[in-house]
C-alpha cells in the first residue's frame, strides 16, 4: 500500500497570485523524497497541494494534475476529505489534540472513518501505530494521559502515529524536525528510513543534511525574487544532487554561496 | 535622607514588591537599587487610575449588598414576630419561592433553546459561511444586542397573541407533559402571555451574547489544530468537533453563563409579555411570575414593609445571580484546557 505520484503542470495560487509554476515530478512508491529550497519557494505549498490542504486556505486554487497511480487528486467529484484519509500528512509544529490522550490521539484518524473498533483492535492498532512511530516503549505505561504532556519530539513522533495509524498510501511531512532538538530529529530521520519500506514520503526540509540524509531523491526548489512564482529547478536523485547536480543554480544552493 | 525618598518614591506604584523587597536583605547594599525601577509620572497616574477603578468596583458591589440587606430588615423583623403580615399571609419564603421557581424556569428555558442556536450562528459565522457574508452575519446579530427590552417587550406582546394556537396545539398532543398540560377546562391563556411567551423572548435577547463570545472563542481556535483534523480526513463537522467545541468548551460555558445571567435579571421585557399569576407547573395557561417582574410591577405603588418585602426579594435575586457567576466561575476553572 503506497502509491506513485505523477504532477504535471502544476500551477498553485493564492489569490491572483501564483506562487508556483510549472512543477513536472514523478515520485516513486516506497521512497522518500526531499524537497529543499530557501523560504518561500513553493516548496511547503506544492507538498500542500499533494493532500488538497492546499485549498484550505481561503483564496487558494491550482491548475494541473496531480495523479496517484494514475488517478487524478483534483479530478471532477474526487472529495478531498478522501484524499487526505489516503494521503497522511505531519506539520512543522507537533499538533495532538490538547483534550485527547495519547491513545485517543492515535485513533483519532481511525475513529473519523466511522469504523467501529472493538477493545482489543483499537488496542492492537495503537500499540502498531505507537511502534511504528517508535514511541511505544517511552509511552505504554501512559496512554490514557493527555498527548500534550509529552515532550517536543514525542509530541511530533505521536503526530507521525497519528498519520500511520489510518495506513495511508503516502505520507507527507512539512519540516517535521524543525522545532526539534538533534537528539529527536535523529529520532524522527531513523523513524523516516523505516516508513519508507511501506509508504511514500516526501518531506519538506531545510536542513539540506537532513536531505541528504533521509531521502532518495531531492527536489530543489527556487524563486527568482519576491513576487515572482517559485519553481523546480532540478529533481535528481539525492547523491547527484549533492555531488555533481546538473544546475547551476543547484550548485549555488547547496554549496551554500545563497540561501 | 535618601531611604525615606526611596520609599516615598516606590510607595504610590503599589502592587508590584518592590518596597518589602527593598528592605529584606539589608546587609547587600547594591541589591535594593537594582530591584528599584524608575518610576515615571505616566507609570503612576495609570496604576492609580487602574488601583481606584479596582477598588470602585467592589465598593460599588458591596454598597449594593449593604442596601439590600439593610432595607430587607423590615421584612425579617416581620417574617420572625408575625409571618401573616407578609405577601400571601403565609411568611416570606412562600412568597418568594414560587418567584424564585418561575425566574429559574424561565431562565433555563431561555438558555435551552438560545444556547443551540448560538454555537450553531457563531460556528456559521467562523467556519461555514462563505468569507464575504460572515462579517455582515456577525453584525446583524451585534445589532440584537443593542435592542431596548422594551422593544422586545412590545415585539413579546405582539408575538404571544400569535402563539395562542401553536400553545392550544401543544396541550392537545403534548398535554400529558406537565409544562404543556392545559387547565382544567382544557383550554390554554387566551392572551398567549406565558411564562414560555416570556422565556422564547429572552431566548432572543440573550443570543446575541451567547453567540458573540463563542464567536469569538471559534475565532482563536488553532489553525495548526484545524488543519490537524482536516489532514486526518475530516470533515467541516468532524474537524468542528475534534479541533474548535474542545477548544472552546471553557469559552462556551461561560458565554452561556453570561447569558443566564441576563436572563435571571431581565426585567422589562418580562414586566410587559407576563401576565403574573400563580405558581403553576404547566408554561401554556397564564400564571407564574418571575423575581425582576414582580418588582417592577409592584414597586410603584409599594410602601413601608411591601416595599421592603420586595428589596428582600431583590436580595434573593442578587444572592442567586452570585452563586450562578460562581459557579460558572468553578466550572470554567475545571473544564479550561492549555491551546497549544
Amino acid at each position: 500500500m503506497s502509491k506513485q505520484i505523477d504532477i504535471k503542470d502544476l500551477d498553485i495560487f493564492y489569490g491572483d497570485f501564483r506562487a508556483v509554476d510549472g512543477v513536472q515530478m514523478q515520485i516513486k512508491p516506497r521512497s522518500v523524497t526531499a524537497f529543499i529550497g530557501p523560504s518561500g519557494c513553493g516548496k511547503s505549498t506544492v507538498l500542500r497541494t499533494l493532500n488538497r490542504m492546499h485549498e484550505v486556505i481561503p483564496g487558494a486554487s491550482v491548475s494541473g494534475e496531480v495523479l496517484m497511480d494514475g488517478n487524478d487528486i483534483y479530478g471532477a467529484g474526487v472529495d478531498p476529505v478522501n484524499v487526505r484519509r489516503e494521503v497522511g500528512m505531519v506539520f512543522q509544529r507537533a499538533n495532538p489534540f490538547p483534550t485527547m490522550s495519547i491513545k485517543e490521539n492515535v485513533l483519532a484518524g481511525v475513529r473519523l472513518n466511522n469504523r467501529r473498533l472493538s477493545k482489543s483492535e483499537a488496542d492492537d492498532l495503537t500499540e502498531r501505530a505507537l511502534r511504528g512511530a517508535n514511541l511505544w516503549n517511552e509511552v505504554k505505561d501512559r496512554l490514557n494521559l493527555p498527548g500534550s504532556g509529552l515532550s517536543g519530539g514525542q509530541q511530533q513522533r505521536l503526530c507521525i502515529a497519528r498519520a500511520i495509524a489510518v495506513e495511508p498510501e503516502v505520507l507527507l511531512m512539512d519540516e517535521p524536525c524543525s522545532a526539534l532538538d538533534p537528539i529527536s530529529t535523529l529520532a524522527i530521520e531513523d523513524l523516516i528510513n523505516d516508513l519508507k519500506d511501506k509508504y511514500t514520503v516526501v518531506i519538506v526540509t531545510h536542513n539540506m543534511q537532513q536531505a541528504a540524509r533521509v531521502s532518495d531523491k531531492t527536489a530543489f526548489f527556487n524563486i527568482a525574487g519576491t513576487g515572482k512564482p517559485g519553481k523546480l529547478i532540478e529533481f535528481n536523485e539525492t547523491s547527484t544532487i549533492f555531488s555533481n547536480p546538473d544546475k547551476e543554480e543547484t550548485e549555488n544552493y547547496i554549496s551554500g554561496r545563497f540561501g | 535622607m535618601p531611604t525615606s525618598t526611596q520609599t516615598t518614591e516606590s510607595g504610590p506604584t503599589g502592587p508590584g514588591s518592590t518596597p518589602e523587597s527593598g528592605q529584606k536583605p539589608p546587609s547587600r547594599s547594591s541589591a535594593p537599587r537594582q530591584q528599584k525601577a524608575v518610576v515615571r509620572p505616566g507609570d503612576r497616574i495609570f496604576s492609580a487610575a487602574t488601583l481606584i477603578a479596582g477598588i470602585l468596583i467592589l465598593v460599588i458591589l458591596a454598597g449594593v449588598a449593604l442596601f439590600l440587606l439593610a432595607q430587607s430588615k423590615d421584612t425579617i423583623a416581620a417574617q420572625i414576630s408575625d409571618p401573616s403580615q407578609i405577601t400571601g399571609g403565609k411568611g416570606f419564603l412562600s412568597y418568594v419561592w414560587p418567584l424564585v421557581i418561575g425566574t429559574l424556569i424561565s431562565a433555563a428555558i431561555a438558555l435551552i433553546v438560545a444556547t443551540p442556536f448560538s454555537l450553531g450562528i457563531a460556528l456559521f459565522t467562523t467556519h461555514m459561511a462563505p468569507r464575504k457574508l460572515a462579517p455582515a452575519l456577525g453584525y446583524v446579530i451585534d445589532l440584537l444586542a443593542a435592542i431596548p427590552s422594551v422593544v422586545y417587550g412590545l415585539w413579546g406582546i405582539a408575538l404571544a397573541g400569535n402563539l395562542t394556537g401553536f400553545y392550544l396545539w401543544l396541550s392537545k398532543w403534548f398535554g400529558w407533559i406537565p409544562i404543556f398540560a392545559p387547565a382544567a377546562d382544557g383550554s390554554v391563556s387566551q392572551t398567549g402571555r406565558t411564562l414560555l411567551t416570556a422565556s422564547l423572548v429572552l431566548s432572543i435577547m440573550i443570543l446575541p451574547i451567547i453567540t458573540s463570545l463563542t464567536r469569538e472563542i471559534f475565532l482563536q481556535t488553532p489553525r495548526l489544530q484545524e488543519e490537524a483534523a482536516l489532514a486526518l480526513g475530516a470533515t467541516r463537522w468532524e474537524m468542528i468537533r475534534m479541533a474548535v467545541l474542545p477548544f472552546g468548551k471553557s469559552g462556551i460555558v461561560s458565554a452561556t453563563m453570561l447569558g443566564l445571567g441576563r436572563a435571571l435579571g431581565e426585567t422589562m421585557a418580562v414586566a410587559m409579555i407576563l401576565s403574573p399569576g400563580i405558581l403553576t407547573a404547566s408554561l401554556v395557561v397564564s400564571g407564574n411570575q418571575t423575581i425582576a417582574s414582580e418588582i417592577a410591577q409592584n414597586f410603584p405603588e409599594a410602601a413601608g414593609l411591601r416595599l421592603s418585602e420586595l428589596i428582600t426579594v431583590g436580595l434573593v435575586l442578587f444572592v442567586i445571580t452570585l452563586l450562578v457567576n460562581m459557579g460558572a466561575r468553578a466550572i470554567v476553572a475545571r473544564t479550561s484546557v492549555k491551546g497549544s
